[in-house]
């Protein structure tokens, strides 16, 4: 995969993490934050930001130093990288919105073990130089936000009848309670991935049809009598 | 070896059969609710099944498959949610119930019989947890005006909040209405609901749970035409029995009396109704003694020990996480072989 | 294994440079820390006071001025950062007379999810708790976070008896949250119907919270109250926080004293 990912344009990386390496449809990575913070729009944004901030600041710092690092202490190194960086945006989100901070609660400090960072650094940052680290990470991070935005806004629409603290269906809505505890967190996530995956295979099959419609046909009819014989 | 299985192409019966038969069975259930609460019961009846049939035609669209509405198994669905739901349940709830025990209980598994949970109380579990203030909500029964006007609630806009009923309850003047069923009374008041009322269907309760009797009643018809394991009912209902009357007898008058705990809630529903359920309950003779004691047990725990008052439902899901495994180590012996 | 593989001869690691490596990683990122520590210190601690601030004021609406306290059994002293073990932390709220019109204070206990903190609001005038305010909480909504909003649940707060034994060392009758419809006495809070854990929560923090502060605080509340003149201060909350004040020995002990 390295290699292709060096040999692509910065263009190609970015959305490459955005869209088809997304991390939380297509790759499935981070779902302790996916799951746990997407109550609400603001705090599923929040966190996509705050991922973000930590994995660009990683993965360009660390490319920065890949030279100088020997690969025994590589780990150790990463780690102590990435957690300044995520005490750092503790720091900083406790700053800029205390109540953002309490909703987040322990998730920020959890960044530190977000799958998505430590894998980017050891399989991209690591290896190529600053500026494509920096794109590929902000890419992945881009991606990952727009994942839990897509999990956190479905999940206060329905379960608050809001977006962003603002009110979509006057003060009648029934709220979906079930929308903002855990279940509801799987629920939705489980429509995303069966979305992304719906399209994926829609993707695969296109050209398929193009070429064989009637095979295909064919084919359906058989297995459709096969089904009715069998029922 | 004796073995259950399904579908009983043996004695010629295939699941649609079956399957319409069990609809046979359930419609004196909805007959009586409708008497019982009018409009509102038939509307609910309707939109859950329409929705759930709605549901199995667009999965049997976009999966490709053949058209699966004929084997009654979605009406069945359908019927067997709207008779667990509340008789005030806003309509477009019921049809959100509706879908969701398809499209979540049954097709994201791939069909009928693939699925393992009983696709019904998947659709109830997940309108109780989303809506769990309309879920607890009860009406009145025969009302004088039933059969004309339907039960504010019923109408509710899609997405809004119930319309409130307290104001078409005392207009109806209904005497001795707490909105609290049998076993919600017993848990905060103690008090004993006269058993007349739990067989006649005064009592506050789901729309197909109010009469036990009915309900045992279109069960054992269904028993006698072999349509049924009489085991799993059997088992649920004897273990819980059992239970109950162990608890009374050793705990005193901290617990229920035996007869409140069968009469009340949804007990006969379950048993009877949904924990039959083929595709989600094990096959073999032992493992559906032991299946059927754990849904009695797991009732009466969740009933005197957990913070809900009502535990069919969780007890029956659970029952079918667990069914597959009991089949696993509940197998009957092969003769000769060695274990 | 029978394939020739070339031999690779492996270069010694060198150790120095491995630590030398991690010292300098280290070192920068002590750095940032630190330097973003203190960059944002002062407005994480405007953000926690005007938090805290915003729910004192919601329970006491027309305190004219709030000033923070710590109280242990060596006296009153002025808040300052965390409170000690054996240091209970109060907010006192004068009305624009100068005089002491409340206390409030927060107390904390487990709820269903979490920890449930509520902000309470003293008067020793009736000897109760006239008010809370939930300051923390992660209960389940629709269920749980009744606590703020169910007005039969509040009203058990308008008057909630706290009044201290004979012998002011303990509260005469401990804060006790009772199953929902079994509220009796003053000193009893009726729970939430369904929502009983965290109903108990609330009221184990208040009892717990209360049976500390109150009997090391009534003894002084005398010369908190005093008026405009001799009134000592602690660090008042909001837009007075920059003003000093002199702490009369009187008040407060004397550093060897403390230490």
């Amino acid at each position: 995969m390295s290699r292709s990912v060096i040999q692509a344009s910065n263009m190609e990386q970015l959305l490459e993490g955005i869209w088809e390496q997304n991390p939380l449809f297509v790759m499935a990575l981070g779902m302790c934050p996916a799951l746990a913070v997407t109550v609400s729009a603001f705090n599923a944004l929040g966190m996509g930001l705050a991922t973000t901030f930590v994995l660009i600041c990683s993965c360009t710092l660390i490319s920065m130093l890949r030279h100088f690092i020997p690969k025994e202490v590589r780990i150790a190194t990463y780690i102590v990288i990435i957690a300044t960086f995520v005490t750092l945006v503790d720091y900083i989100i406790q700053a800029v919105s205390l109540a953002l901070y309490e909703a987040l609660g322990a998730f920020i400090q959890l960044i530190v073990v977000n799958c998505i960072i430590l894998g980017r650094v050891e399989s991209h940052a690591a290896k190529n130089p600053p500026l494509s680290a920096l794109v590929n990470a902000l890419g992945m991070g881009i991606g990952f936000t727009i994942g839990l935005f897509a999990l956190g806004s479905v999940r206060e629409i329905l379960g608050a009848g809001k977006l962003f603290g603002i009110s979509l269906f006057g003060e009648h809505f029934q709220p979906w309670v079930v929308m903002v505890l855990p279940p509801g967190g799987f629920f939705v996530l489980g429509l995303w991935l069966l979305f992304f995956a719906w399209l994926a295979k829609r993707k695969e099959q296109r050209p398929l049809i193009h070429a064989g419609d009637e095979a295909i046909m064919a084919l359906r009819a058989t297995t459709e009598k096969g089904a009715r014989h069998g029922a | 070896m004796q073995l259950r299985a399904s579908p009983h192409l043996h004695s010629g019966r295939d699941v649609p059969t079956i399957m319409r038969h069990v609809v046979y069975a359930l419609l004196p259930i909805c007959g009586f609710s409708v008497w019982q609460y009018g409009l509102s019961s038939l509307a609910l009846i309707v939109t859950v099944t329409l929705s759930c049939l709605f549901a199995e035609r667009v999965s049997n669209k976009l999966s490709g498959t053949v058209n699966t509405l004929s084997d009654w198994s979605a009406t069945i669905t359908g019927v067997l949610l709207a008779l667990t739901l509340p008789p005030a349940f806003p309509l477009w709830m019921g049809a959100v119930a509706g879908l969701t025990a398809v499209w979540l209980g049954k097709s994201l598994f791939g069909g009928l019989g693939h699925n393992p949970f009983n696709p019904a109380l998947v659709g109830r579990a997940f309108v109780q947890a989303a809506f769990p203030t309309a879920i607890t909500t009860w009406a009145p029964a025969f009302t004088a005006h039933r059969f004309t006007e339907f039960i504010p609630s019923s109408l509710t806009l899609p997405l809004m909040q119930p319309n409130d009923i307290s104001s078409w309850v005392a207009s109806n003047m209904v005497d001795g209405f707490t909105g609290a069923t049998p076993l919600a009374r017993w848990k905060f008041e103690h008090f004993v609901y006269p058993v007349q009322d739990m067989i006649t269907g005064a009592a506050s309760a789901s729309t197909g749970e109010t009469s036990a009797l009915l309900l045992v009643v279109c069960g054992l018809y269904l028993i006698a035409r072999k349509f049924m394991d009489w085991r799993i009912p059997v088992a649920v209902v004897g273990s819980a029995l059992l239970l109950a009357l162990a608890f009374r007898l050793f705990g005193g008058d901290e617990y229920p009396p035996a007869h409140l705990v069968l009469l009340s809630g949804g007990l006969m529903l379950g048993a009877l109704f949904m924990a039959t359920d083929m595709a989600t309950s094990p096959v073999s003779p032992r493992a559906i003694w032991a299946y059927g004691a754990i849904i009695g047990t797991v009732t009466i725990m969740i009933r005197y020990f957990g913070g809900l008052t009502e535990g069919v439902m969780y007890a029956i899901l659970f029952g079918n996480a667990l069914a597959p495994l009991l089949d696993k180590y509940l197998q009957p012996k092969v003769f000769g072989a060695r274990k | 294994m029978s394939d020739q593989q070339p031999i690779h001869i492996v270069p010694p690691v060198n150790s120095l440079r491995m630590v030398r490596t991690l010292m300098l990683v280290t070192a920068l990122c002590g750095g940032l820390i630190v330097a973003v520590w203190q960059i944002t210190l002062p407005a994480i601690a405007a953000n926690k006071k005007v938090v805290l601030e915003r729910s004192v004021r919601a329970l006491i609406p027309n305190a004219a001025q709030i000033v923070e306290y710590d109280v242990s059994d060596k006296g009153v002293t002025p808040g300052k950062g965390d409170p000690a073990a054996g240091v209970v932390r109060f907010y006192a709220a004068y009305d624009k007379d100068g005089k002491l019109d409340a206390i409030a204070a927060e107390g904390g206990a487990r709820g269903y999810s979490d920890t449930v903190r509520v902000l309470y609001g003293y008067r020793q005038a009736c000897e109760c708790i006239f008010g809370i305010q939930v300051t923390q909480m992660r209960e389940t909504p629709g269920i749980g976070d009744k606590i703020i909003t169910d007005p039969a649940f509040l009203k058990n707060f308008e008057k909630l008896d706290v009044s201290l034994s004979p012998d002011m060392k303990s509260l005469f009758n401990a804060v006790k949250t009772v199953k929902h419809g079994t509220k009796q006495f003053g000193w009893e809070i009726d729970a939430i119907s369904g929502a009983t854990i965290t109903s108990k929560a609330v009221g184990r923090g208040i009892n717990d919270s209360a049976k500390h502060l109150l009997p090391l605080l009534i003894p002084h509340l005398e010369k908190l109250g005093k008026g405009e003149g001799g009134r000592e201060k602690g660090k008042t909350l909001g837009s007075a926080l920059s003003i000093p004040f002199p702490l009369p020995p009187s008040l407060f002990p004397s550093e060897g004293e403390t230490a």
